[in-house]
C-alpha cells in the first residue's frame, strides 16, 4: 500500500519535474549559445502567463497556450536584438547585471499594466478533475502539460540535432571562432535560440497560470528552482537539464511524503550533495567555453 | 516603497517661499509642522498581493485626513515601505522611530513580523498599531502595552467558520486534515484548531506543515488523498491559500475544502469556479451600512476596483489614530495608549461599534463565515461571497467569540 503511494509521488515528481524543465532547458540553451546567464528568464515566464491569460478572455485557452509562447518568442527576438547582442563577448558580470535589471524593470512594467494584486485564471472545465489508472490518481491537466512537454523536448532535440540549423549551433557552442572562419554568422542563430528558449519559458507561464497565483513577482520565484536544475544537470547538458529536472521533481515529492516540512529544502540538499560530488553538475562535462 | 517625504518636502519648501514672498509667517509654521506616521506593509513575497491593497487603503486615508485639513491643523507625513521580512521590518520599523522621527508606527500582515515590530515598539515606547497580524500569540503572551491589534485574532476566525459549520452537520464525528502554513500563523491557527476539533468532538486525522514559499500542492494534495478525510481544512496565508484552491480544483479530490483564514484578495485571485466551502472574513466590501457604502464608493471610484479587507483595515486604522491625536491633542505615547484603554468605541463600518479591549489591546468587532455565490448569481467578478450572519449573534456580547482573561495569557508590564 505504502509503495503503491509512493509511486504516485514519483510519478507526480516527474510530472512536476516536466514543468521545471520547460523553464530550465531554454535558460541552459541561451546559456550555451551566448554564454549569458539570463536573469530576466523569469520575466519572460511572468509575461507568457499574463498575456495568456488576456488572450484567454477574447479567445478561449487554446488559443493562448499557442499566442502567448509566440508573442513573448517576438519579444526575444528585440531582446536578444538590442541587448543582448552587446554582451556575447564582455565580462559576463556584466550580463548579469543587465539581464537582472531587465527582470526588475519587466515586474515593474507588469505592475504598471496589470496592478499589483494578482490576476485570476482557472482551467478549462474540460480539463478539471482526476484521472485514475487502477488506484493511482492523476491530474488531467497536469498530464496535458506532460503531454506537450514530451512534444516540445523532442522537437528541441530534433532541431539540434537531425537539422542543419542544429549543426551550426552545435557547433557555434563548441568552436565558435571556427563556424566564424567557415564564413557562417552566428548572429541568426543567437536570435533564434533566445526565442526559442524564452518563448518555451512563456509556454511554461501559459500553462501554469491557471494553477498557480499569476502575480508581478511570479518570474522571480520561479527563476530560482530553474537555476537549480541547470546547475544540478550540467550548465548547457542538454540530457543534464531533462535529467535534474525529473531528479529535483521526484526528490521533492518524495521528500514531501515523508518529511513535509524539509520539502522545499530538499532541492537544495539535493544540488549541494550534487555538486560535491560532480562540481559541473551530473552531466556537465562537454561544457568548455569557460574554462 | 513610497516614500512621501521628499515630495511634501518640496511642496512645503514651495508653500515656504510662496507665503514668504506675501507675508503669511503664520501659515507657514502651521504648515511645516507635521505629524510622522511609520507604515510598514508586506509587498513582496507571498502576502505581498493582499499588502498591495492594504496600501491603496492607507493612501486613501492619509489622503482624505490630509485634504480636510490634517490632524489638528497638521498634515500627516505617511512613510510606508515594504516590510519584506521579520529582520527587515524591524529594523525599518525601528529607523522610522529613530531617524525619521516617526511618532508612531502601524501596520503589518504577517505574524512574524509584527512579532518583530512590538519588540521595537516597546523598546522604543512607541505606539504600534498591528493592523492585519492574526496570531492569538501576539496579542495573548506576547502582548505588550504599545501594542494593538486590529484584525481578527485566529481564534475568532475559527470560531466563525466552525459555527456556520456545526450547523451543517461537518464537525461532529467527522475526520479532519489540515494544511498548515509553516510559521508561526500557521502553528498558533492550528492550535485554535485542534481546541475547536476536540470541544466539538471531531477527530484531527492528519496535519501537514506547509512552508510559505511553496507553489505547487500536489505532493501534498496526493497525501490528503491517501488520508481519506471527511472534510480538508485549509489553515494556510495568502498566496498559499490561492495556489492551495487553485490546485485542489484541479485534482478534483472528492472531500469538502473548508478554512480558518482566507483574505478576499486571495479570494480574488483564484478564477472563475474554483472556490468553494466556508471561510471567515473580518469584512467584505458588500456589507450592507451607510459607512462602509460610502467607502467602497470612494474606493471604487478611484482604484477601478472595491476595496479588499486589508484596505478596509488600514483605512479604519488611520482613521482611529486621527480620532485619538485630534481628541487627546497629543502625539505621546501615554497619552494615546490611556484613550484607546478607556475602551473608546468606534466606528468601523459594521453594525455594531468596536473598542480596543483594555487588558489585551484586541479590537473587539464581528466576524462573518462566507460560502461561496454560484457563479450565474455574481454581478462582477469580486462580487464572489455571500456573508453569513455576523459572529457573535445579535444580541450576544462581542466578546463572546474572543478568548477570555483564563484563556488568554496576556500579561503587560505596566
Amino acid at each position: 500500500m505504502q509503495f503503491g503511494f509512493l509511486l504516485e509521488q514519483v510519478v507526480n515528481g516527474l510530472v512536476l519535474g516536466g514543468y521545471y524543465l520547460l523553464i530550465a532547458l531554454g535558460l541552459s540553451l541561451i546559456f550555451s549559445v551566448g554564454g549569458i546567464v539570463n536573469l530576466a528568464h523569469g520575466a519572460f515566464y511572468a509575461l507568457g502567463a499574463y498575456i495568456s491569460v488576456e488572450i484567454t478572455k477574447y479567445l478561449g485557452f487554446g488559443s493562448a497556450v499557442v499566442l502567448s509562447p509566440v508573442a513573448v518568442g517576438l519579444l526575444g527576438i528585440l531582446f536578444e536584438r538590442f541587448i543582448l547582442r552587446r554582451f556575447y563577448d564582455a565580462d559576463p558580470i556584466l550580463s548579469l547585471l543587465v539581464t537582472f535589471s531587465l527582470a526588475m524593470v519587466t515586474e515593474q512594467a507588469i505592475r504598471i499594466i496589470w496592478g499589483a494584486p494578482p490576476i485570476s485564471a482557472g482551467i478549462p472545465q474540460a480539463l478539471r478533475g482526476s484521472v485514475f489508472l487502477g488506484d493511482f490518481l492523476f491530474s488531467r491537466y497536469r498530464l496535458l502539460i506532460l503531454a506537450v512537454v514530451a512534444v516540445v523536448l523532442v522537437g528541441v532535440w530534433l532541431l539540434l540535432h537531425k537539422t542543419s540549423f542544429g549543426r551550426v549551433v552545435r557547433a557555434g557552442i563548441q568552436r565558435p571562432d571556427m563556424v566564424a572562419a567557415l564564413g557562417i554568422r552566428l548572429q541568426p542563430y543567437m536570435t533564434a535560440i533566445v526565442m526559442l528558449g524564452v518563448g518555451m519559458a512563456a509556454l511554461g507561464g501559459a500553462f501554469f497560470a491557471p494553477i498557480t497565483i499569476v502575480h508581478p513577482a511570479m518570474g522571480a520565484e520561479i527563476i530560482t528552482v530553474a537555476f537549480v536544475v541547470v546547475v544540478i544537470g550540467g550548465l548547457g547538458s542538454f540530457w543534464g537539464v531533462v535529467l535534474a529536472a525529473m531528479l529535483v521533481g521526484v526528490v521533492r515529492g518524495i521528500t514531501i511524503h515523508f518529511a513535509p516540512a524539509a520539502g522545499e529544502a530538499s532541492i537544495y540538499v539535493l544540488m549541494f550533495l550534487v555538486l560535491l560530488v560532480r562540481p559541473r553538475g551530473l552531466l556537465g562535462e562537454r561544457i568548455e567555453k569557460f574554462e | 516603497m513610497t516614500r512621501y517625504s521628499r515630495r511634501t518636502l518640496l511642496k512645503a519648501g514651495a508653500a515656504f517661499a510662496g507665503a514668504s514672498t506675501i507675508g503669511f509667517p503664520a501659515i507657514v509654521s502651521a504648515q511645516a509642522a507635521r505629524i510622522k506616521i511609520g507604515h510598514l506593509v508586506p509587498l513582496t513575497g507571498f502576502l505581498g498581493a493582499i499588502g498591495s491593497y492594504a496600501q491603496l487603503g492607507v493612501k486613501m486615508a492619509a489622503e482624505e485626513i490630509n485634504a480636510s485639513g490634517g490632524i489638528m491643523g497638521k498634515q500627516i507625513d505617511l512613510m510606508s515601505e515594504d516590510s519584506v521580512n521579520p529582520a527587515t521590518a524591524s529594523t525599518k520599523a525601528q529607523r522610522m522611530i529613530e531617524q525619521d522621527g516617526a511618532v508612531l508606527l502601524f501596520g503589518e500582515i504577517s505574524s512574524a513580523s509584527s512579532l518583530t515590530i512590538m519588540q521595537v515598539a516597546e523598546r522604543n515606547k512607541k505606539v504600534f498599531f498591528s493592523t492585519g497580524a492574526r496570531s492569538d500569540a501576539l496579542r495573548g503572551k506576547d502582548c505588550n502595552r504599545y501594542s494593538f491589534h486590529c484584525d481578527i485574532p485566529n481564534t475568532v476566525m475559527v470560531n466563525a467558520v466552525g459555527t456556520a459549520l456545526k450547523q451543517k452537520g461537518m464537525v461532529k464525528g467527522k475526520k479532519f486534515v489540515t494544511l498548515t502554513a509553516d510559521y508561526i500563523f500557521g502553528h498558533d491557527l492550528l492550535k485554535a484548531a485542534k481546541a475547536f476539533f476536540s470541544a466539538n468532538e471531531a477527530t484531527l486525522i492528519g496535519d501537514e506543515l506547509i512552508a510559505t514559499d511553496v507553489t505547487d500542492f500536489s505532493p501534498y494534495l496526493l497525501k490528503v488523498r491517501q488520508a481519506k478525510p471527511d472534510v480538508v481544512c485549509c489553515n494556510l496565508a495568502g498566496n498559499q491559500v490561492t495556489n492551495l484552491v487553485k490546485q485542489y480544483a484541479e485534482f478534483g479530490l472528492p472531500y469538502p475544502l473548508v478554512g480558518f483564514n482566507l483574505n478576499t484578495g486571495d479570494a480574488w485571485a483564484m478564477g472563475e469556479g474554483n472556490l468553494s466551502g466556508t471561510w471567515p472574513t473580518v469584512w467584505y466590501h458588500t456589507l450592507d451600512n451607510p459607512a462602509s457604502r460610502a467607502f467602497v464608493e470612494a474606493f471604487s471610484k478611484k482604484h477601478g476596483k472595491p476595496p479588499e479587507n486589508h484596505a478596509w483595515i488600514e483605512y479604519i486604522t488611520l482613521k482611529m489614530i486621527a480620532q485619538a491625536i485630534t481628541e487627546t491633542k497629543s502625539t505621546e505615547s501615554d497619552a494615546l495608549i490611556a484613550y484607546f484603554e478607556k475602551q473608546t468605541q468606534f466606528d468601523i463600518m459594521k453594525a455594531r461599534k468596536a473598542y480596543f479591549r483594555s487588558w489585551d489591546h484586541q479590537l473587539v468587532q464581528e466576524a462573518y463565515p462566507f460560502t461561496v455565490k454560484p457563479k450565474n448569481e455574481m454581478k462582477d467578478k469580486w462580487d464572489m461571497l455571500v456573508l453569513g450572519e455576523a459572529v457573535p449573534a445579535a444580541g450576544a456580547e462581542l466578546e463572546s467569540i474572543y478568548p477570555t482573561k483564563t484563556q488568554n495569557p496576556c500579561n503587560m508590564k505596566a
